[in-house]
């Protein structure tokens, strides 16, 4: 159960503590081919302009058409955060005269937006996310088109305008004014984005501007009214939101107890000086005329559509969670961690699919994957979608651990051994001749062995130096060349020293 | 609702288009003859209609999610006042 | 025989099948009146060689044996609306000049596969916005038309199809195509005695075709008579995926289905359209085209459209909203006129760029579509226009429970002399009180010339039909123009 956090982040005045109020704008790039209303690619990293078609120059006479799978993706999210969708929604034009707005609107969701209120539950507490939960309100969820893009330095006095971003479908995902504090931002973003992923609606790639904030924040003393908020725009990654917030917090404080007001406008986040600043190119911003596209006709959804959008989502993260931990039995820590990632879980359940028994080797393999396997790809630099040792690969080692082949110590080896060969574990194991010894008549004779060459330490130990034994099992594993069984190491030990 | 010299300026801003003190002049009788005409409409009682959306019954098509189009940026560059590199070039914008 | 520039498309059309000439011709004929009508201004771009090559592939086809389309070796006049390949298209804008499409539009590219050809460009009021073709940045179109009273008066052929009415009507072109956004094909096929129709919004693409009023606009042709514009009409119209509010729906042959029997049918007589301070040969006019129509077979019911006074002041509100917004576009970056003045910035840019494009009527609608909009007025205007938008096409609805058509005149007066009106715009807006509130409500309807008034000047009936119903509207039509036996036809002074 999620139990309510009271936020302890303040700012300290010279008129007291603060209390900040923060909502968040995120606009999520959709993932689709083509682009919202018309056939151009979404491709990344293209030439100038080659990506742009008549509609998207907004050449005259030039119309939209709605693409189906942005629609599909829209809903599918908003289905994902138990949002409200809406069966009847239209498309709005936002009217504003920009370099790389070429229709002079952008056409977007005002008055009836596809999605309405949902919900997504955060946490700030990585290792046990159900003790310091908290759910944040979604507004809203609507379709728009992007912009285009605008370069300053490539001529002395002229900008260059490239359109091919130009008309990319956005879902803009609007919350609700719940957050109070950077760190609980910067859960909601990372929340957001991990479901958006699942869903496969985005592919939250912050550096490549696929997912990027606005950031509304407000200041006011602790329970008091909702003060007067700035919108920084287009912030474009963890780490710059809580800046954003940060500075905010403290300027609209300080501005406030020198008997200043807050003004309601749109800033800009320079990250080079860590600070924001007023945009004035945005002063037709409280008039956007919007009005009703009249290109397009109102978007009725069919219940098949909502039913078929539905059925296709896939586990969602909090479900997940939920389940590692109650009927896999993996550790809070763990069921966190391999959930985060919709890769990470993927490759988790296909390692338990190539085993015969699931249930028994969840908690070790899970355990081997946020440890052994985590360090290994850190090392390499690699995402697990490319790890180099498969899932049925490294089921294939936790079954020789859990059959008593090799032990924990020689897994590593092993380990290792197929991350620079690629070879299987059974294989490497058979060739170094890495198994492990159980049969109690080889380990009784070695062990007769280093009791007849340690006679003085074996009558220290039965005088009850107790201390000792770790010594007699080391001398044992060293001979055997670490490939004893250490379970049955110690039990004949334990039998024969006495 | 009169409009004054200083909204017919601020409409003109809004919509992009330069006006002198004399063009601004002459608009405020102008448009308000033509505003003070429309507002007849406030005789209508439209308060269980809903307004227009659709003039005649239709429904919104989804496209397929393929790329069909782009690649022509000749076409697109063709009638720019001025492009160079690909690029059109506008005025340097400073934010 | 008639003379080949006489001649509407299907005169052309039988005398190319029989053999009686060739499409090429007929091509020759029209470019050497097209030359010869520099008077008029109708033409912004003249294109002879389009014409010539739609003529010979007439040719060719024909003498190869193969099936021709239903234009075919019909050059026609293209209103400067329309995004033609290659061929300047300038919305008779100055913010336009220069702008060679990369396109086509879906209207001209339907009737050039029909065999059409294009003699050029149509001068237009500017942007489509006017009633009197005198906004147009290329000088007004005059009229092929004078009064009788012996005064040589230039007189307007209205708007804002003014060039398509003027050519059609001069018997420059066989047939135009226009576009009408609330009244644009009608009254000035009113002012110049040919038959204009406007479909049910929908049935032709707006795709290509320059945006005025976006839930508005419709093509339809500008002809000699009913069948020209039927068969027209069927070549312009269909399916188009490119425009969203295209209406899928297949395209009747309305020419095979015309029939002016029009026995069965009721004809609705709105009592609100006698509006004050009619001229008396208008009324007249009316009353002479229901009997027409009674003797047609028809039934004729009065009704009533209790919201039409509202019609033009909610399509002042509505139209000037959406062009704001669709002018937009024309801001100097990417196509058409930019006026950049030393060290302006980009905004600056704008807004020079915009007052030297845009014509004085176009600045007007643009700045009232702007404050409509504009934030605190916006339900005011225009979410209270677009309810009464919904009464009025409810009025329709319920008169259409009663009678299947509506006979109403197309226009409020004959057409005036240039410079008339141009000072005061409500006036020139009341041009249109017939004709917008069928445009407000999508439906189609046409205006046949039924009768001159005293100074010789043509006046037109307007039919206007159920959605989706063209037929009946072209039925209708015909019944009229086989009884009014409208022959009268402009001397040729240019
Ligand atoms: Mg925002
Ligand atoms: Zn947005």
């Amino acid at each position: 159960m999620v139990k309510m956090t009271e936020s302890t982040y303040r700012i300290q005045g010279g008129t007291g503590e603060w209390e900040v109020v923060i909502g968040l704008e995120v606009h999520a790039q959709i993932t689709s081919k083509s682009k919202l209303f018309s056939g151009a690619s979404t491709e990344f990293g293209a030439e100038p302009n080659t990506q742009v078609s008549l509609v998207d120059a907004a050449m005259p006479g030039m119309l939209p058409t709605l693409n189906g799978e942005c629609v599909r993706q829209a809903v599918r999210t908003g289905l994902a955060i138990n949002a409200q969708i809406n069966k009847y929604s239209r498309f709005d034009r936002k009217n504003c005269f920009y370099a790389d707005l070429p229709q002079g609107y952008q056409i977007s969701q005002l008055y009836h937006p596809i999605v309405g209120e949902g919900v997504i539950q955060i946490s700030l507490d990585e290792k046990d996310p159900d003790a310091h939960g908290k759910a944040i309100g979604v507004e809203r969820i609507h379709i728009e088109q992007d912009a285009g893009k605008l370069m300053h330095d490539q001529h002395p006095t002229m900008s260059y305008v490239d359109l091919n971003r130009c008309g990319v479908a956005l879902m803009e995902i609007v919350s609700k004014p719940d957050m109070t504090s950077p760190k609980e931002a910067a859960a909601y973003v990372r929340k957001l984005r991990s479901i958006l992923r699942y869903v496969g609606s985005c592919d939250g790639n912050m550096e490549q501007g696929s997912m990027r904030a606005d950031v509304n924040v407000s200041v006011r003393k602790p329970g008091g009214e909702l003060g007067t908020r700035t919108e920084t725009k287009n912030v474009n990654s963890m780490r710059f939101i809580q800046a954003v917030i940060e500075y905010e917090a403290q300027r609209q404080v300080d501005l406030i107890e020198d008997g200043g007001e807050v003004v309601q406008e749109t800033r800009l986040f320079d990250p080079d000086r860590n600070e924001t600043r007023s945009m004035r190119s945005k002063e037709d911003a409280h008039d956007y005329r919007y009005f009703p596209d009249p290109d397009l006709l109102p978007l009725e959804l069919e219940d098949d559509f909502i039913f078929d959008c539905k059925a296709s989502l896939p586990e969602l993260p909090d479900e997940k969670r939920a389940r590692y931990k109650n009927v896999l039995g993996l550790s809070a820590y763990n069921a966190a961690v391999l959930t985060a990632e919709h890769e990470t879980a993927l490759w988790f359940e296909e390692l338990l699919e190539t085993t015969d028994k699931p249930e028994e080797i969840a908690s070790s393999a899970a355990n081997w994957v946020t440890s052994e396997l985590f360090g290994a790809l850190n090392r390499l630099g690699l995402g697990i979608e490319n790890s180099p040792v498969s899932p049925a690969q490294a089921a294939e080692l936790l079954g020789l651990i859990a059959d008593g082949t090799i032990s924990g110590k020689i897994a590593k080896q092993v380990f290792e051994i197929m991350l620079e060969t690629g070879d299987g574990a059974r294989k490497i194991v058979e060739e170094q001749g890495l198994k492990q010894e159980s049969d109690t008549g080889a380990i009784e004779k070695v062990i007769a062995e280093v009791m007849a060459a340690n006679e003085d330490k074996v009558a220290q130990y039965r005088d009850g130096k107790d201390k000792l034994f770790g010594f007699f099992v080391g001398q044992t594993m060293k001979a055997m060349q670490g490939k004893a069984n250490p379970q049955v190491v110690n039990e004949l030990l334990k039998k024969t020293l006495g | 609702m009169s409009i004054d010299k200083e909204t017919v300026k601020k409409i003109a801003s809004l919509s992009r288009i330069a006006i002198t003190e004399a063009e601004a002049d002459a608009f405020v009788p102008e448009l308000n003859q033509i505003l003070g005409w429309v507002e007849q409409l406030g005789e209508v009682d439209c308060s269980k209609v809903e307004p227009m959306t659709a003039v005649i019954p239709n429904k919104l098509r989804l496209r397929e999610d393929v790329v069909t189009d782009g690649e022509i940026r000749d076409k697109i560059l063709a009638n720019a006042p001025i492009a160079e590199h690909g690029f059109f070039a506008v005025p340097k914008v400073i934010e | 025989m008639t003379a080949i520039f006489e001649m509407g498309i299907a005169g052309i059309r039988s005398g190319i099948a029989d053999g009686d000439f060739t499409a090429k011709e007929v091509a020759e004929t029209f470019i050497a009146r097209v030359s010869a009508a520099k008077p008029l201004n109708a033409f912004l771009v003249e294109t002879p060689e389009h014409a010539l090559a739609a003529a010979e592939a007439t040719d060719k086809a024909k003498a190869a044996g193969e099936t021709l389309g239903k234009m075919a070796g019909v050059p026609i006049g293209m209103k400067d609306l329309f995004c033609t390949q290659g061929v300047e298209t300038t919305a008779a804008s100055g913010i336009l000049k220069g702008f060679v499409p990369q396109y086509e539009s879906t209207v001209s590219s339907n009737l050039f596969q029909a065999g059409a050809g294009m003699l050029g460009k149509l001068n237009l009021d500017q942007f489509a916005m006017g009633s009197s073709n005198e906004t147009s940045a290329f000088g007004n179109v005059i009229s092929p038309w004078r009064r009788n009273d012996g005064g040589n008066s230039d007189l307007t052929p209205g708007g804002s199809s003014g060039g398509s009415a003027a050519v059609v009507s001069g018997r420059i072109a066989p047939a135009a195509t226009g576009t009408d956004t609330g009244g644009s094909i009608r009254q000035p096929a009113a002012f110049t005695g040919i038959t204009g129709f406007k479909p049910t919004y929908g049935r032709c693409s707006r795709w290509g075709t320059i945006a005025f009023a976006s839930s508005l606009d419709q093509a339809g042709p500008m002809a000699h008579d009913v069948r020209d514009c039927a068969i027209m009409l069927g070549s312009m119209a269909g399916f188009d995926a490119k425009d969203s509010t295209s209406l899928d729906l297949p395209v009747p042959d309305w020419e095979a289905a015309l029939s002016s029997n029009l026995a069965g049918k009721k004809i609705g007589i709105p009592k609100e359209y006698r509006v004050e301070n009619m001229p008396a040969e208008i009324d007249a006019l009316w009353e002479k085209g229901i009997e027409m129509l009674k003797d047609a077979g028809a039934t004729i019911v009065d009704v009533s459209l209790p919201h039409t006074k509202y019609a033009l002041p909610a399509y002042y509100i509505i139209a000037p909203a959406e062009a704001s917004s669709n002018l937009s576009r024309y801001d100097g970056v990417r196509y058409g006129l930019r006026d950049l003045p030393d060290g302006a910035g980009l905004q600056d840019m704008y807004a020079a760029t915009r007052e030297a494009g845009f014509g004085p009527e176009v600045k007007r609608r643009i700045m009232i579509g702007t404050y409509v909009l504009s934030a605190g007025y916006y339900d005011a205007y225009y979410t209270q226009a677009q309810k009464v938008r919904t009464l009025i096409s409810q009025d329709f609805d319920k008169a259409w429970n009663s009678c299947d058509l509506l006979l109403t005149p197309t226009a409020p007066s004959a057409a005036f002399g240039l410079g008339e009106k141009m000072d005061d715009p409500l006036a020139m807006y009341l041009n249109d009180v017939f004709t917008v509130p069928s445009s407000l409500a999508g439906l189609p309807a046409m205006s046949v010339p039924a009768g001159i008034d005293g100074k010789g000047l043509p006046l037109g009936l307007q039919i206007i039909g159920k959605a989706l119903d063209e037929q009946s509207v072209f039925n209708a039509g015909l019944a009229i123009e086989e009884r009014a036996g409208f022959v009268a036809k402009p001397e040729q002074w240019w």
